[in-house]
């Protein structure tokens, strides 16, 4: 179990050293910043200073080894634009992002999954059939047609809610409901398959036959087993915590990470996007090995399997 | 039967509903048991024992339509509200099952499987329920009992876990074990075990026991009685040797042949040609008489009612085969 924990955890780093190493390549590949950050018509002694100050006259590989090595001190590089610390642009518009999206994954879960379990036990009634339409439409509608429609009925034509800034609570309200509702529709769907799985298998029948309440034999044993695939679900959610909201933040004009990662990747600001990438890489890294864990923790067979020294 | 019965089936019908059409897995079973016997249920695949059984305890699905009567010491268990059902369910009548390990909840403790059962029944508490779960696991022949508790089934072979779910049937202390085809997911062997441990469990308990098999050869040892069922309807019913000597009906004479000798040299199997129709394609009339040698026209526009042929032995066959006379050593029909 150690060396398991051990492995992944190194694993874990390898994906981090990897995005950093990736993006690093890529944004300095796909154009100059000198020009995009002071305009092509700069004249060339300003666009030398600029490349000097950031040293973005070294050879590529210099760079690449000093920002690595910064980082493993905790500097990330200053963003271009107004020269502060890229990890503190960064880390201060996570607040933001989270006071959406939190609330978000309690409403899909708190919506999709018992929407889920009560469909695989209505199965084919219409209470089943209306929670699959809905869940249905639930993904199918993208992300900013839903905060549109939203916009259209609770701003527009209601005067209910604002359609967008910050200014105060309610104004997450939208956000958090439309990255919620495609959330939902997919862990109920999601829960009722493992639902409807698991209430097929022979133990449950087994339960039953030994005199157990229909009530216990789902909460003890149908719910347990039906708890392990839905990990995986649950586990991409969380990891999605931090960037999951980069459409929804642009259509209700949301101060978050998603916002400051477009503006971030307009200006060619590279060490915000780099800080960006490292910080959602970090997060989704840690989601899943959290989702390994949760594995281990709800099914003894992969624990037994882990235990047995892979 | 001289004593009252302990279970008794009434004309049992079993409807699956799939979707318009209405399939019939179970046709007007009528059974009984009395306290402390054994009785087997044998009958290829897809003839509606483990359906008749489920059927009787309220284990199947919503789609399945039950009609008729099962009584357990003159209850009716029919249309018996959840309640009761769930008093009578491993209390009254304890089931195993074909394939053990899928039987057992992978998520949890053997200990915890048998401490819930052992709750329920007796009333246990933890301390009590886990003395109680060891000394069960050492009737049931579990070696090293404690250590096994805090195991989970993926940790135990088939054999071990269907010693475990025996376990579990006794915790309710009941009447009756359904054991349905309890030994057919296990190798020979392990088969063999688990069917010593049925009889010893029944010698120390009293319990009485009906015993499922697609096998006539794994009933014929372990039962005072042997009920042949064929595509849901019961063909012949007789005391296990009077059976094994005299059966009555092409069906039953074609498995016993399809048994290897139990003494003595082998015999070459010879399996019934064809298979057990579907429940949403039966024939008119007698259902075995498209496999069976001896039919004739009646055989395929009537069907045959059971009746007495000798004491305690009931067939249903038009063509009323004399004891000792094997159909399947008739020269085949032209066709
Ligand atoms: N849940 C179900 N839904 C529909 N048909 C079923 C169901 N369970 C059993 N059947 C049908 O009932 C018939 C009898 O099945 P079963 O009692 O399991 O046979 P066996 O004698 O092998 O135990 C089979 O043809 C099977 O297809
Ligand atoms: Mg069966």
């Amino acid at each position: 179990m150690l060396l398991f924990a051990a492995s992944r955890l190194f694993r874990a780093l390898l994906t981090i050293l990897f995005v950093m190493t990736f993006a690093f390549f890529v944004l300095r590949a796909s154009g100059d910043p000198a020009l995009l950050i002071l305009s092509v018509d700069a004249p060339p002694e300003a666009l030398a200073a600029f490349r000097k100050a950031w040293g973005l006259d070294q050879p590529i590989w210099q760079q690449y080894l000093a920002y690595i090595g910064h980082a493993l001190t905790g500097d990330f590089g200053k963003s271009m634009r107004d020269g502060r610390p890229a990890i503190d642009l960064v880390m201060e518009r996570v607040p933001a992002t989270l006071a959406i999206t939190l609330p978000a994954l309690a409403l899909k879960l708190g919506i999709g999954i018992p929407a889920g379990i009560y469909a695989a036990l209505h199965r084919n009634t219409f209470a089943d059939r209306m929670t699959m339409a809905l869940s249905v439409a639930g993904f199918t509608m993208p992300s900013f047609v839903l905060a549109l429609l939203l916009v259209l009925i609770f701003s527009v034509t209601l005067g209910w809610l604002p359609a967008s800034g910050n200014d105060s609570p309610v104004n997450a309200i939208l956000p958090i409901i439309t990255l919620g509702t495609a959330g939902a529709a997919i862990m109920a769907r999601f829960t009722r398959s493992a639902m409807q799985e698991v209430l097929g298998q022979p133990f449950v029948r087994a339960a039953s036959a030994k005199g157990l309440s229909w009530r216990r034999v789902i909460s003890h044993h149908a719910l347990p087993n039906a708890a392990i695939p839905t990990v995986t679900i649950i586990g991409f959610m969380v990891g999605s915590l931090v960037a999951g909201a980069v459409v929804v933040e642009s259509v209700f004009a949301w101060p978050g990470i998603g916002r400051l990662l477009v503006s971030a990747v307009a200006n060619r600001d590279l060490a915000v996007v780099q800080a960006l990438l490292m910080v959602i890489a970090f997060w989704m890294v840690m989601a899943n090995l959290a989702v390994d864990l949760a594995y281990g923790w709800l099914d003894p067979r992969v624990r037994s399997a882990r235990a047995g020294g892979h | 039967m001289v004593s009252a019965p302990l279970i008794a089936i009434e004309d049992l019908t079993v409807d699956f509903a799939n979707g318009p059409h209405v399939s019939r897995a179970v046709d007007g079973i009528a059974l009984q048991l009395a306290p402390a016997e054994a009785l087997g249920i044998v009958g290829e695949s897809g003839s509606g024992k483990s359906v008749t059984w489920l059927a009787a305890l309220g284990l199947l699905p919503g789609k399945a339509a039950v009609r008729g009567s099962v009584r357990l010491d003159g209850r009716e268990l029919v249309g018996a509200p959840p309640r009761e059902l769930e008093a009578v369910r491993g209390k009254r009548i304890a089931m195993i099952f074909q394939d053990p390990s899928s039987c057992l909840n992978p998520v949890h403790r053997i200990g915890w499987q048998l401490g819930e059962a052992l709750r329920l029944h007796r009333g246990l508490d933890r301390r009590a329920a886990d003395a109680e779960a060891l000394r069960l696991l050492d009737q049931v022949g579990i070696a090293d009992a404690r250590r096994r508790l805090g195991d989970y089934p993926h940790q135990l072979s088939g054999g071990l876990n269907q010693r475990v779910m025996i376990a579990m049937a006794l915790a309710g202390q009941p009447d009756l074990l359904v054991a349905d085809e309890p030994t057919t997911a296990l190798d020979a062997t392990i088969q063999a075990q688990i069917l010593d441990l049925l009889r010893a469990v029944r010698r120390d308990t009293g319990m009485a026991m009906v015993l499922i098999s697609h096998d006539l050869g794994v009933v014929a040892e372990n039962v005072d009685r042997v009920a042949v069922m064929y595509a849901g309807r019961l063909v012949e019913e007789a005391p296990g040797q009077e059976l094994f000597a005299r059966p009555r009906h092409p069906y039953t004479q074609g498995l016993l042949a399809a048994l290897p000798e139990l003494t003595g040299r082998r015999r070459r199997l010879a399996a019934i040609p064809g298979t057990v129709p579907e429940p949403g394609s039966l024939p008119a009339g007698c259902r075995f008489a498209p496999r069976c040698p001896a039919a004739d026209h009646r055989c395929a526009i009537e069907a045959p009612p059971i009746q007495s042929v000798a004491v305690h032995h009931r067939t249903n066959c038009h063509r009323q085969i004399e004891p000792g006379f094997s159909v399947w050593s008739l020269p085949k029909a032209a066709e």
